[in-house]
């Protein structure tokens, strides 16, 4: 049986990755999963310079689902190569970096310095966070800003580079064919979608931030009719995620055209998602029979 | 080691209107330790989320872990009706605890608040030292005052004046003149800024237990921060994880 795919020549050894922000830089969750069991594992966003993140309240639970308005809080890039890099690369994963900015420019110093990192496999761009106030999704709600930013990191970047897209669009394919245009490798998708929650008992928002992204299994059917719509209107491979809670979630997201997926708000559900997908895929694959799982890639009739 | 387990309700009864006390067989006994908590998950999938609970008590031999809360939404509400036998899922142990190196044989007081009492009992069982235990209630349902009792000298603040001193714990400390070295603390926020400021006043450590709304409970989702005064060691941006690196923190090192 085949578990590895392919993105942009970096093969993974199975098509499970973790979805950034969820999982730090693996260290908190080295306690629980394998590392070494996972496709990829991609990182909390990273920026050129260390981010305090938004006021708390930071987190609510909705339905199905959950709220947050972290804020991209990270340490640097500088604390980020000096501790991250190295605890990551004891494992045999592949290390995405995502890389957050306020500016092009922000971003762009970023991916320099990332650049002779060999340990880092492919970057992961986020122009779709929706809680911080410059920056992020400003680049990834209209086509030309997305193309023009994805053009310059590429001028810049010695590794593939993965655009992480937002839902929060009217035409996802558009932005999709955007990035791909101005030489994305890959896409990922979906970031979190926007929400808000208000406390009926003493009438204020459950955030500080007011707004924030929502995550978890409510927002699946959303996620996977993105993923098709985008998978479908570019050639480039396209990572599926968005609320993604075990093995037949995942493998939705491989037949709707996703190469890969990413495990997200589960993480904080159960800890042992990542690897738990990771094993049933595999038990999916026996039963029905598939003997490699790039033949699941796009495989809905 | 932290670890995901299934436990088994041992029992369960309602001590107070919505608070609820609840005993739990789980190997995760052996290593709690006061001010550690545990996330609990509900089963109903629409609550996905580990609730935080605090470890009320820790009984090594029995493995057996005691748990007070009050109802506060829909998953403790779930939890509520737990009875004997039924088996719950938890994530745990969490959090630093209190340093009990920090109060041995001083004279301390162990201060609880509201739900902010059920850690302090585990404390008050461990902490050897001169103990003035004050707790404050909304009335006369003074959950847990016996237990406390086993421990160390017990004084009651109660908001409604029903019982012990009427107001707060800090009126409770004026009205019985008591003096202390160090003080360990859980309870609202109004009180454990009293406590920062008192503590400040008279140059003694204050060992605070912190609360916040988080997601992952172990460190990963940076949900649950505090403003600290020096900067935090894993993001360098004075915001340290309530989960992981509290919930008890130095008062003089946080901003509340």
């Amino acid at each position: 049986m085949n578990t590895q795919v392919t993105i942009a020549g970096v093969t993974l050894k199975n098509p499970v990755m973790t979805a950034s922000g969820t999982f730090g830089s693996g260290m908190e969750y080295s306690e629980f999963v394998d590392l070494n069991r996972l496709g990829a594992v991609v990182t909390k966003g990273v920026a050129n310079a260390p981010w305090p993140g938004n006021p708390t309240p930071r987190v609510a639970e909705v339905y199905g689902g959950m709220l947050n308005a972290i804020g991209l809080q990270n340490p640097g890039i500088d604390v980020f190569l000096e501790r991250d890099i190295p605890f990551l690369k004891q494992y045999d994963t592949k290390i995405i970096v995502n890389v957050c900015g306020r500016t092009v420019e922000d971003y762009v110093d970023v991916v320099e310095r990332l650049s002779q990192e060999k340990a880092v496999s492919m970057l992961e761009i986020n122009v779709s966070c929706p809680n911080v106030k410059e920056g992020a999704i400003a680049f990834g709600q209209k086509a030309d800003a997305l193309f023009d930013i994805t053009k310059e990191i590429k001028r810049h970047a010695n590794q593939p580079v993965i655009m992480k897209l937002s839902p929060n669009v009217t035409d996802i394919a558009e932005m999709a064919k955007a990035a791909e245009a101005a030489g994305a490798d890959a896409l990922s998708l979906i970031n979190t979608i926007t929400g808000m929650k208000i406390d009926i008992h003493t009438r204020r928002f459950a955030l500080a931030n007011k707004t924030g992204g929502m995550s978890g299994p409510a927002i699946k059917p959303v996620a996977v009719r993105m993923v098709y719509q985008a998978a479908h209107a570019v050639g480039i491979p396209v990572i599926g995620m968005g609320g993604i809670a075990n093995a037949e979630d995942a493998v939705e997201f491989l037949l709707a055209g996703a190469t890969a997926v990413s495990i997200g708000a589960m993480n904080f559900v159960n800890p042992y998602t990542c690897q738990e997908v990771v094993e049933g895929i595999e038990r999916y694959m026996e039963q029905y029979h598939v003997e490699d799982v790039k033949d699941l890639i796009g495989a809905v009739a | 080691m932290k670890q995901k387990h299934t436990a088994k309700v041992l029992s369960q009864r309602e001590i107070a209107p919505d608070i609820f006390d609840m005993w739990i067989e789980t190997p995760l006994a052996a290593q709690a330790r006061p001010g550690q908590f545990v996330g609990v998950y509900p089963e109903d999938k629409s609550t996905l989320l580990p609730r935080p609970i605090s470890i009320c008590e820790a009984d090594a031999d029995r493995g057996a872990l005691r748990m007070v809360y009050r109802i506060a939404g829909a998953g403790t509400r779930e939890f509520s009706g737990y009875g004997e036998g039924h088996e719950i899922s938890l994530l745990g142990n969490l959090g630093n605890g209190f340093p009990l190196e920090e109060g041995a044989g001083k004279r301390v007081f162990l201060m609880g608040g509201g739900i902010g009492v059920p850690p302090i009992l585990e404390l008050a069982k461990r902490l050897e030292a001169h103990k003035s235990i004050i707790v404050g209630y909304r009335d006369a349902h003074l959950f847990l005052k016996e237990d406390l009792e086993k421990y160390g000298a017990v004084y009651v603040a109660t908001e409604d004046g029903s019982a012990g001193t009427k107001g707060n714990v800090m009126d409770a400390i004026a009205a019985n003149g008591l003096e202390a070295d160090a003080i360990f603390a859980c309870g609202p926020m109004p009180m454990l800024r009293a406590i920062k400021a008192y503590a400040a006043q008279r140059g003694i450590p204050a060992y605070i237990s912190l609360e916040e709304h988080m997601a992952c409970g172990v460190g990963a989702c940076l949900g649950c921060v505090v403003k600290t005064r020096e900067i935090d060691h894993h993001s360098h941006v004075h915001n340290a994880r309530i989960c992981t690196d509290g919930p008890v923190f130095e008062a003089r090192d946080v901003e509340i």
